[in-house]
């Protein structure tokens, strides 16, 4: 009996769609040294770049080490260099980026390479730390709960949404030319923070963000904002951090 | 705070210098087009308190952007070591501070 539903058409042209001339893809192999080696992948419809760095790793060299988790763009573990702009992988359909048939597939900038395409992430998170990404509670739970203004709140509305993918530290002009910068993730982490009426450590947080490599090296690029998987922008955060430190210095607070 | 120190007075030193830079470029354009001779000019500058203290200013502003932005442009560019860019920060303004003093001086003075 076949089918009438009118999505499913005959097995024939599906299969054509499917599956067309396997593409060549560049990808990077070794740690700091090292080179890019070439494999041919087959592709098929809304094939993604983590479908091709997984089906190399599966199929054609299990050797391969990169990382990923939930592979639906929550997590923010797939990022990588792609066609040299930093991306989600998993989010990323290869018709989408393939230029002439061919793919490049290196690891994350500006953080030293651990294996093939695992980026060493340590750098990117103390950094995170350094630009006191930290709460710093004011209150006990013995403390009533705090009332927070609407306006403060949905100021940071788009900065909480970052989930530390490290794509927009990669893309950072900033970040390459100096490596104290302490990038756009952290200080847009910062920037929330010094929004929140809860949090006790501003004064602090304001002279890590206003020291050497703090909000004040940033260049205005945009590049985080126009690389950032979740369309935030790091590049506004870190302009209202620089008035915040700006208004705190010139008021004697830091 | 040095850092925070730096980037106000590099960004105040900009303020201060766009609209003189804007009264430069109008002297040079009425100096230039209009047939103005080196003696026409320095007979308009010779002895003026205006001048000197226009061109004067002008100069010190200049010396510290500039000697705080070869900082910069050091840090990014260069591989050289925080003291040498704090060297080349003191040299760049400090010459900029004495040539541009010394042409003053020799439009304004006597």
């Amino acid at each position: 009996m076949t089918s009438t539903h009118p999505g499913s058409g005959g097995d024939a042209p599906r299969a054509a769609a499917q599956q067309t001339a396997p593409i060549e893809v560049s990808v990077w192999r070794g740690g700091e040294r090292g080179s890019y080696v070439t494999y041919a992948v087959p592709t098929q419809a809304s094939q993604t770049v983590l479908d091709v760095v997984t089906y190399i790793q599966r199929v054609l060299d299990p050797t391969l080490s990169y990382r990923f988790a939930c592979r639906v763009g929550v997590c923010g573990s797939c990022a990588m260099t792609v066609n040299g702009r930093p991306r989600w992988t998993c989010r990323t359909h290869i018709s989408k980026v393939v230029e002439n048939g061919r793919l490049e597939i290196a690891p994350l900038a500006n953080m030293p390479v651990i294996k093939d395409l695992a980026a060493d992430m340590r750098v990117f998170f103390e950094k995170w730390q350094a630009a006191q990404g930290r709460f710093q509670p004011s209150q006990t739970r013995a403390d009533p709960i705090a009332r927070i203004a609407p306006a403060a709140r949905t100021a940071i509305d788009k900065a909480i949404e970052c989930i530390n993918c490290g794509v927009c530290y990669a893309a950072c002009d900033a970040v390459r030319w100096n490596e104290k910068y302490l990038g756009p993730a952290a200080l847009n982490r910062a920037w929330t923070l010094v929004n929140d009426a809860r949090d006790a450590g501003n004064a602090e947080r304001l002279r890590a963000v206003s020291a050497e490599g703090g909000c004040q090296s940033c260049h205005t690029h945009t590049s985080c904002a126009e690389h950032c998987p979740a369309n935030l922008d790091p590049t506004g955060s870190i302009a209202s951090l620089k008035r915040r430190a700006v208004e705190a210095y010139l008021k004697g607070e830091i | 705070m040095r850092e925070m120190r730096l980037y106000l007075l590099q960004r105040a030193t900009a303020a201060l210098l766009a609209p003189l830079i804007l009264v430069h470029l109008v002297v040079i354009y009425i100096a230039t087009g209009h047939g103005l001779t080196a003696a026409d000019v320095l007979a308009r500058t010779r002895g003026s308190l205006a001048w000197g203290a226009f061109y004067g200013l002008f100069v010190v502003l200049a010396a510290v952007h500039a000697g705080i932005g070869v900082r910069a442009i050091a840090r990014e560019w260069t591989p050289l070591p925080a003291a040498a860019r704090d060297m080349a920060m003191w040299v760049t303004g400090l010459l900029l501070v004495v040539l541009g003093l010394r042409a003053v001086l020799a439009v304004v003075g006597p």
